[in-house]
């Protein structure tokens, strides 16, 4: 009893610590998106804003003071199949100029992108793995994660258990590991689940860090990372390899000879068979469309701020205190969003592998 | 549209660190701390299964020590009863001892006693008869010389004689 009391007074700790940490959220959303409208008298260019924050980009933009764009310049490691392998800063191919062949294409299918002019004047693709803001963000949160896991297990390896209670961050962190690995990934793949625990936590807390980092809207958070759906494709492909390579050959008899009449059996096979390709497609999915969305509600909100400013003092300052309010509303919401959809990749991950390891323990029944 | 198309140098990325961290957290991280909860929460449970043993231990010996207790008083009550029983018969026991002493002793007063008034009324016989022969010898021997004299005399020995005599005769 008191142990459980223990766990659910430090949920709420944690759970407060991030209430209030959202709160100058909407402020300083407002703060750094004032930089964007301050020179465009015109009106600001909503779709702009909001792309520029949830697609991915060359530099990690902070803000604008004046005309000047402040952004933390990236590298840049391109390889084209004529010139070999090219590494400079971003900075270098700052408003649309060229270095060594490449710039940035401002429209096109390659918009936003590197480019380099082939010899027929055609705009090129090189291959790039360029450290762009996410893959940096992705590395700061990549190594939050780990530092405090390798913390948490650290004050494992250095103290007894069963002789005193954990502490610190491990006192924080050992409630969400029990909880995720008893009550959802115990239950939901059952006898053998150790195997799978250790990727399944990861893809959890690495999900979760991501999620929360995402909502600071600063450096170093604010990238739209799980939004992205190359990570959601990286992350579904690790749950869909699992799922199916680890798997037996009840689970394969089941897609390829399922037990039906023999006319239905094409159809079944066909539908199981697709049905192993959308799980995973559906996990990805599901974590891009509800972290981008939540970013763009929130950009959005905040933008209405710009958009009636022009309208008059009164309009302007009754929106402001609507969309401070609504920003607040929705970055409440996001905290819990950043949760839940961790928590519901995990779960879905685990019901899949569950799913494919069920049939044993119902024949021998 | 661009937001729904992978790029292809953030999945390369993405994919390593990924891999990364996994492999240091799998290595290093979760494993540690989930079979340490493991065993806790064995020790825990196995800490508890012990307490409940040894409070169902408490309890059955508190029951054995309240039985015991009573049958302790019991043994006791019964014990003073029959102490009491003792006194009490021990006490009736010396009464009747006491009495029956006394009465022996009284007994043999008594009959000290009679033997005594006989021996003391046979010497008072012996001496009266003595007494009376000394008196006759004394009567004889004196100068009988007047009539009234002498009569007052014989009164006086008569009342003497008969007044022991009557009542010798009588007990």
């Amino acid at each position: 009893m008191n142990n459980i009391f223990r766990n659910i007074r430090n949920i709420l700790v944690c759970a407060s610590i991030l209430f209030w940490a959202a709160v100058p959220l909407s402020a300083e959303d407002a703060a750094s998106s004032s930089g964007n409208a301050v020179p465009e008298d015109e009106g600001i260019d909503v779709k702009g804003v909001i792309f520029g924050h949830i697609g991915d980009s060359y530099e990690w933009h902070l803000t604008d003071i004046g005309d000047k764009s402040i952004a933390i310049p990236l590298p840049m490691i391109v390889h084209s199949s004529n010139t070999g392998w090219h590494c400079f800063m971003s900075s270098r191919l700052e408003a649309g100029a060229e270095y060594k062949g490449f710039r940035i294409a401002s429209e096109g299918k390659n918009e936003g992108k590197v480019v380099e002019t082939g010899a027929d004047g055609q705009e090129i693709r090189p291959f790039d793995i360029s450290i762009t803001k996410n893959v940096l963000a992705l590395m700061i949160n990549s190594l939050i994660t780990v530092i405090l896991i390798l913390c948490c297990s650290r004050w494992y390896r250095r103290h007894d258990a069963l002789k005193e209670a954990p502490t610190g961050i491990a006192a924080v962190l050992e409630p969400v590991i029990s909880m995720i690995n008893n009550d959802v990934i115990k239950s939901s793949i059952g006898p053998g689940y150790e195997r799978y625990s250790s990727y399944l936590l990861t893809v959890f807390f690495f999900i979760l860090v991501n999620n929360l980092m995402g909502i600071i809207p600063f450096f170093p958070g604010g990238a739209n990372v799980t939004g992205n759906i190359a990570v959601t494709l990286a992350l579904a492909v690790g749950t869909f390899l699992l799922t199916n390579l680890t798997t037996n050959r009840h689970y394969w008899k089941d897609i390829f000879c399922p037990d039906v009449p023999l006319w239905l059996k094409p159809i079944l096979v066909l539908i199981e068979v697709f049905g192993v390709f959308t799980k995973p497609f559906a996990l990805m999915i599901r974590l891009f469309a509800n972290i981008m969305a939540g970013h763009s509600l929130i950009l959005c909100i905040v933008t209405v701020i710009f958009i009636t400013a022009k309208l008059g003092a009164a309009i302007g300052g009754s929106m402001t205190v609507v969309s401070v309010l609504f920003g607040l509303f929705m970055d409440c919401l996001e905290l819990l969003v950043a949760f839940i959809q961790a928590y519901v990749f995990t779960m879905l991950s685990a019901v899949f592998i569950g799913l494919a390891h069920e049939r044993p323990a119902k024949q021998a029944e | 549209m661009s937001l729904l198309l992978p790029d292809s140098g953030l999945l390369f990325w993405m994919t390593l660190i990924f891999l990364i961290v996994f492999f240091i957290l799998a290595k290093f991280g979760f494993p540690v701390v989930t079979r340490m909860v493991d065993k806790r929460k064995e020790y825990i449970d196995n800490s508890l299964r012990l307490a409940r043993e040894a409070d169902e231990k408490m309890s059955r010996l508190a029951e054995e020590q309240a039985r015991i207790m009573t049958q302790a008083r019991e043994e006791q009550n019964r014990i003073l009863k029959e102490a009491a029983q003792a006194r009490d018969n021990m006490i009736r026991k010396a009464q009747e001892q006491a009495q029956d002493e006394a009465q022996k002793i009284l007994d043999e007063a008594k009959v000290k006693i009679e033997a005594e008034k006989q021996s003391a009324l046979m010497e008072i016989r012996s001496q009266v008869a003595l007494l009376s022969v000394k008196v006759a010898e004394k009567v004889i021997r004196q100068d009988l010389s007047s009539d009234k004299a002498q009569m007052d005399l014989v009164y006086k020995l008569l009342d003497e004689l008969t007044a022991p005599g009557t009542k010798d005769k009588t007990s």
